[in-house]
């Protein structure tokens, strides 16, 4: 499990950070992205996967939340 | 010489890799890279943010150099203990310019070394009553201080000692922030995780205390920014301030260089953080963004075309008054900046400059070179990482070389192939180079000249990069003696 922060870009994309490493990425994909539901399964633009708990509603951001490694591109 | 070509930038590194054994040269081939503007992820060519080899030669500091000699440090109003043995702190002070106004030893006390100069006996029965009557000690001889930071030097990690307590007790005795700060040097692969550290203080300590934000009769204003990450290298941050104010915004905060801990613990009601340096940072707004919801923008303000850049991308944020206040300054200066151009770019037209710094600079300063017409062929970063290298690719030219925590032996060869016509990084760098017969800047400190934020700081900027390379003395290295009676005579002849 990973303490990361999701917060919006200037472009309106999710953008993906990790403290611990100071990794900074642009989120391709979210597997729940809806007015009900929001998180799952996270893919990053490096490849890498992470799994956040989905949501009632879409959080105010940003956010820091746990999420658990899936698949990690380094 | 004319500009490497990709592949010969690709041979030159295998070239200056060859001398290492094979390990080393793998581990290397990691950090050095050619820029590909095409790459969107840096970490596809380089490798950053990792532990320097045993036996090459680092330039990097530690943890506790990011945490008091860059966040903590130019804190103006507040004491900042180095705790430990007493060389960190006395060879570290003042060395960073960061100007500030005020009294030194009255209310301000910059440039000024605390330390609790540890001995024998406070590493065998620690040292947490040594740090008690100091902080007593400091209360009654300096009275004006607004607080202490606890800046540990790695022996306090190595042996348990508990500052945060002492921090604690002390807070209450004096009724003023006291904040350990857990910066031992050892910490991390370089200052990076210092600054890192520094930044988590102050969320922790000094925004709220007790678990509570910390209460102010302060009336925010819809106007209100702060600078964050500016160290006031040589005033740096005062010629960024005026900029910023004359386009109509209010600076509340300055962090860190010529900064207050009133400032800082007025920070969470600004509008709009800008960030300079994004290494030391970026992790202070990113929480402020979460916490107090305050968007953050990155700005450089390094030569004309990346401040018209960063005025308006910052005025963007605010109404129309601000955006037309950002277009007037920029007006204001264009005939100074005009002046300057047509000044030095004929001097310094097309000469080419290798870059090995920290922090923003080795990204930043780029525009300023390009400003004059020069051109930037190689850049690092001490302690950069992916985050940065990501940002620098697109800054740099493609084919030019990029180097991670470059060692001594490779930036003297680097040096020696590409032929730069001046060399931009640190003291430790500076008379080796100036030996080897390179014009050479430091652009850590400025080589004491200064500022170079702003429109003001670009034409300091452009004088002092004239007088380096255009210095008659570069022509008179070879001693008469040795120079070639072809050369003396075809010198005879003109």
């Amino acid at each position: 499990m990973a303490n990361i922060m999701i917060r919006r870009g200037a472009a309106g994309e999710y953008v993906f950070y990790l403290p611990k490493r100071d990794l900074e990425d642009t989120i391709t994909s979210m597997e729940f992205d809806q007015a009900d539901k929001w998180g799952g399964e996270i893919k990053l633009n490096n490849g890498g996967a992470y799994y956040v708990d989905p949501m009632p509603a879409p959080p105010k951001l940003p956010i820091s939340v746990r999420a658990r490694r899936m698949d990690a591109a380094e | 010489m004319s500009a490497l070509t990709r592949e010969e930038t690709e041979a030159l590194i295998k070239e200056v890799l060859e001398v290492y054994p094979e390990k080393a040269q793998k581990d290397r081939a990691k950090h050095l890279a050619v820029n590909d503007q095409s790459v969107e992820q840096s970490k596809k060519c380089i490798t950053s943010n990792r532990k320097s080899l045993p036996g090459v030669m680092t330039i990097r500091g530690c943890a506790y150099a990011g945490s008091k000699g860059v966040v903590w440090g130019p804190i103006k109003d507040m004491i900042h203990i180095s705790h430990g043995p007493v060389g960190c702190g006395q060879y570290s002070r003042a060395g960073r310019r960061n100007y500030y106004v005020g009294v030194t030893g009255v209310n301000t006390f910059g440039t000024m070394n605390f330390t609790s100069d540890f001995q024998e006996k406070d590493i065998v029965f620690g040292g947490d009553k040594k740090l008690a009557k100091i902080i007593n000690e400091i209360e009654g001889l300096f009275p004006l201080h607004k607080g202490i930071s606890v800046q540990s030097e790695c022996p306090i990690g190595l042996i348990g000692d508990d500052i945060e307590a002492v921090s604690k007790k002390g807070a209450a005795e004096l009724d003023k922030p006291v904040v350990p700060v857990r910066c031992e040097g050892f910490r991390g692969v370089s200052q990076s995780l210092g600054h890192h550290i520094a930044n988590d203080s102050i969320r922790d300590w000094v925004f709220s205390r007790d678990g509570k934000d910390v209460k102010s009769e302060f009336v925010p204003g819809p106007y209100d920014v702060s600078i964050i990450g500016d160290y006031n290298i040589g005033g740096d941050a005062w010629s960024s301030r005026i900029l910023l104010e004359e386009m109509g915004l209010r600076v509340v905060a300055q962090w860190s260089g010529d900064g207050t801990l009133a400032e800082i613990e007025l920070t969470p009601k600004v509008k709009l953080n800008l960030i300079h340096c994004y290494r030391s940072m970026n992790y202070i707004a990113r929480h402020m963004e979460e916490k107090y919801s305050i968007p953050w923008i990155e700005y450089n303000f390094f030569g004309p075309t990346k401040i018209a850049e960063s005025l308006r991308a910052i005025a963007a944020h605010f109404d129309d008054k601000i955006k037309a206040g950002a277009e007037a300054v920029i007006a204001k200066y264009q005939p100074m900046v005009d002046a300057v151009i047509a000044k030095y770019r004929t001097r310094l037209e097309g000469k080419r400059v290798m870059l090995y710094v920290g922090g923003l600079r080795p990204r930043h300063v780029i525009g300023s070179y390009e400003d004059l017409g020069m051109e930037v062929v190689g850049t690092g970063y001490e302690f950069g990482h992916n985050d940065d290298y990501d940002r620098t690719i697109k800054e740099m030219g493609n084919a030019t070389l990029l180097y991670d925590d470059v060692t001594g032996f490779e930036f003297e060869e680097f040096v020696k192939k590409v032929k730069p016509d001046l060399i931009g990084s640190g003291i430790k760098e500076k008379y080796i180079f100036q030996k080897m017969g390179v014009p050479f800047r430091q652009m850590h400190s400025w080589d004491y000249s200064g500022p170079y934020h702003g429109y003001d700081g670009f034409a300091i900027f452009a004088r002092d990069m004239d007088m380096t390379i255009n210095n008659p003395c570069w022509k008179i290295l070879t001693p008469p003696w040795q120079k070639k009676p072809e050369a003396e005579a075809i010198a005879k002849a003109a």
